[in-house]
């Protein structure tokens, strides 16, 4: 094995590092690439089950467990195997899976409290033999401190077999019992139920986690393997809501911050993979949050603000066709001053607002500064008057408000009511000429345009 | 224990049942048979041991005595033959799924483990939606739907089981009128069908029209039988009236002592 001494950062011929990463030029950087990748991929998919049961806290707890099983397998062999060094990770990590149930289920302790000490006491216990096994003089003990936080750049051959050989077991036993995580995830009760092995499924789940963290303590060490199992699920949640896409795209935002730790950390001697591939899942999460089309931050602002656009360009309309109803003559002209009289405004939304209104076709704009509804104008307007005048009476004559209180209802339902809400209103009505205040209702624009055609 | 199964077998037979939460009994010594082919209420005030008493039926809380026979059976014998509602805060509805999806998990006891539901499975799925009226958010996210159309999801998964005995905790709850008698109706079909449904129910105006026999209740069994000889002023008194002193404080005792003898 001595691919080991070539360095990292070694360039593929002449190509700069942040390209000859991408020919793969040493088998080194191959295998810290795939064992990043596959770490990311079987905690972002496991992720969503334990993100799900609402047990975040789970994959840091069973993860800090994991270090007294290092420490103990070493001084129990004086050998770093990679195979026997993960078996004691293992092993110690359910233990700790063991305390958390066991303190749950005799002690009036809840999960969380649980969590925290089993997380501590088995990290002080990793600790203390760790600092044991580094002044004991043993040389074979370098780097043993690297299960810590992540010793990605200098992953064997035979690490990474082992990685691939746990990451096909776990994402096996997703698929196969995919349906039934699901259930155990949304209604365990139920699952009882219907006869389904719910223990037994929480145990199997309990200890595909336990794979997870002893494939991630590899490359991301003990103290932030918990990030890589919780922030892609959490990223993904944002996208999607279907468990099945959830987890893939756990799965692939996982592998791609594992593939970016890889990458920046061959960019530089001192870059730690580990906390890179943190800080990429924790960004790949930002994005989400602010851009996620449903559920985004910034979608959703844009959403408000188109609404709130729209809201005050259909208020304008309205304003001026009622005051051009008021003269008879729907293209009346209206100074700034009278429509603001009417329609109080911002100064900045009202000629926005307006500007946009003269650009669509809906309003001109006269020399005097004056503006008229267009005919398109004055059909929308009339229509929105009428959503308008048909919200007040059905408040008036169905709930039976008083005339004076429908106004500012209607003002704000008028936005919204679709052309169906609108024909059942007007079913609901029975096709009403006149609104409470004894108004006019204009006639519905799609009845118009259908009686002009027959 | 002697349960002989040469009478006809009641659908769920519970015997001497005791149930504790930290050794406090919440539930004492019900002895009850509840018939086949009945609408059955089981009514009582907060704290009663409604809930308790379906969940023990399920096998979801341990009995601290007594025991629950399905058709003569254990319950784990039989799991498939009962249907369960809960209550429908117990689960989270933000939950990634949909509608169809959680109706669906009503056909998991059919298929073996692992096994992935088929075609026909599906099709189920969809007709107790229907039955429901939901088959228009069939694909809705669950989170967006009302709460009386999720307890009605609830109510269609328990459906899509197929099987000959439901017991629903309080399915009503959250329900507009003409909800709830669209349940109604669907309940009496069910029992056309030879299907017993136990209901934890809230309204005590509605349980003569409902239903066919009633379990008062309150931490112990006060009377069960036919609507018309059960549900009776004296009844509704014993049970609702004046505070069962003695037996809560007993209960508190045996919480203290932290250990029960029948266990």
């Amino acid at each position: 094995m001595n691919d080991t001494t070539e360095s990292l950062t070694m360039a593929a011929g002449a190509l700069p590092p942040w390209l000859s990463f991408f020919t793969l030029p040493s088998i080194n950087v191959r295998l810290v690439l795939a064992g990043c990748i596959l770490l990311g991929l079987c905690a972002g998919v496991l992720g969503c089950f334990t993100f799900l049961r609402k047990r975040a806290l789970l994959g840091d707890a069973l993860s800090h467990a994991a270090l007294p099983g290092v420490c103990t397998a070493f001084l129990l062999t004086g050998t770093k195997d990679p195979l026997i060094i993960l078996a004691g990770a293992a092993v110690s990590c359910w233990l700790g899976a063991i305390s958390v149930d066991l303190i749950t289920r005799y002690t009036r302790c809840k999960e969380d409290s649980a969590l925290g000490m089993v997380l501590s006491v088995y990290f002080a216990v990793g600790i203390m033999l760790l600092t044991s096994i580094q002044h004991s003089g043993n040389a074979a003990q370098s780097g043993l401190d690297k299960f810590l936080l992540g010793k990605a750049p200098s992953m064997l051959d035979r690490d990474v077999w082992t990685l691939s050989i746990l990451s096909v077991i776990i994402l096996g036993a997703v698929t196969l019992a995919y349906k039934e995580f699901k259930i155990i995830s949304f209604d365990p009760g139920f699952a009882l139920t219907v006869g389904l092995p719910v223990r037994l499924l929480e145990i199997v789940l309990a200890t595909l986690i336990v794979m997870a963290v002893v494939v991630g303590i590899q490359a991301v060490g003990v103290v932030l393997m918990s990030a890589m199992l919780v922030t892609p699920a959490a990223a993904a949640r944002y996208w999607t809501d279907r468990l099945g896409i959830m987890a893939i795209l756990a799965g692939l935002f996982g592998a791609l911050s594992g593939a970016a730790g890889a990458y920046i950390s061959y960019l530089g001697p001192g870059m730690p993979t580990g906390p890179w591939m943190v800080i990429a899942v924790t960004s790949l999460f930002a994005i989400s949050l602010l851009f996620a089309p449903l559920r985004g931050f910034v979608p959703r602002f844009n959403r408000v603000r188109r609404t709130r656009k729209k809201t005050a360009q259909e208020n304008i309309l309205r304003t001026l066709y009622v005051l051009g109803e008021k003269e008879d003559r729907l293209d009346a002209p209206c100074s700034e001053t009278e429509l603001l009289k009417y329609r109080p405004m911002r100064a900045g939304a009202f000629h926005a607002t307006l500007a946009q209104l003269v650009r669509r076709g809906l309003i001109t704009e006269s020399p005097a500064g004056c503006f008229a509804l267009t005919t398109q104008g004055a059909e929308k307007g009339a229509q929105l008057t009428r959503l308008h005048r048909l919200w007040e009476l059905y408040l008036a004559t169905k709930l039976d408000l008083a005339p004076d209180h429908v106004h500012d209802d209607a003002e704000e339902i008028e936005h919204i009511i679709t052309p169906e809400l609108e024909a059942r209103l007007t079913a609901a009505l029975a096709n009403p000429g006149e609104d409470p205040h004894a108004r006019r209702i204009p006639e519905s624009h799609a009845a118009a345009q259908m009686g002009g055609q027959s | 224990m002697t349960l002989t199964s040469s009478a006809p077998v009641a659908p769920i037979e519970v015997h001497d049942l005791t149930v504790a939460y930290h050794h406090r009994p919440v539930l004492w010594d019900v002895d009850a048979a509840f018939p086949e082919s009945k609408l059955i209420a089981v009514v009582g005030p907060n704290g009663a041991g409604k809930s308790t008493l379906i969940k023990a039926i399920m096998g979801l809380v341990p009995l601290a005595s007594g025991e629950v026979r399905v058709f003569g059976k254990p319950v784990n014998e039989t799991r498939r033959l009962v249907a369960y509602v809960p209550q429908r805060e117990s689960v989270d509805w933000d939950f990634p799924t949909t509608a169809l999806d959680v109706v669906l998990m009503g056909r998991y006891g059919h298929l073996s483990l692992f096994g992935r539901p088929r075609k026909r499975d599906r099709e189920i799925a969809r007709q107790s939606l229907e039955k429901v009226g939901m088959q228009d958010f069939a694909h809705r996210q669950i989170s967006q739907l009302s709460g009386g159309q999720q307890q009605r999801v609830f109510l269609a998964r328990a459906l899509a089981q197929q099987t000959r005995v439901y017991l629903m905790d309080e399915p009503f709850a959250g329900v507009d009128a003409a909800t709830e008698k669209a349940i109604v109706a669907l309940l009496q079909e069910l029992r056309a069908e030879g299907c017993t449904v136990v209901v934890v129910h809230h309204d005590l105006q509605s349980v003569p029209e409902y239903f066919d026999s009633v379990m008062l209740l309150n931490l112990r069994l006060v009377a069960f039988g036919d609507v018309e000889s059960t549900f009776t002023p004296e009844n509704l008194h014993k049970t609702y009236g004046g505070r069962l002193n003695l037996l809560t404080e007993v209960g508190e005792k045996l919480r203290r002592q932290e250990w029960n003898a029948r266990q």
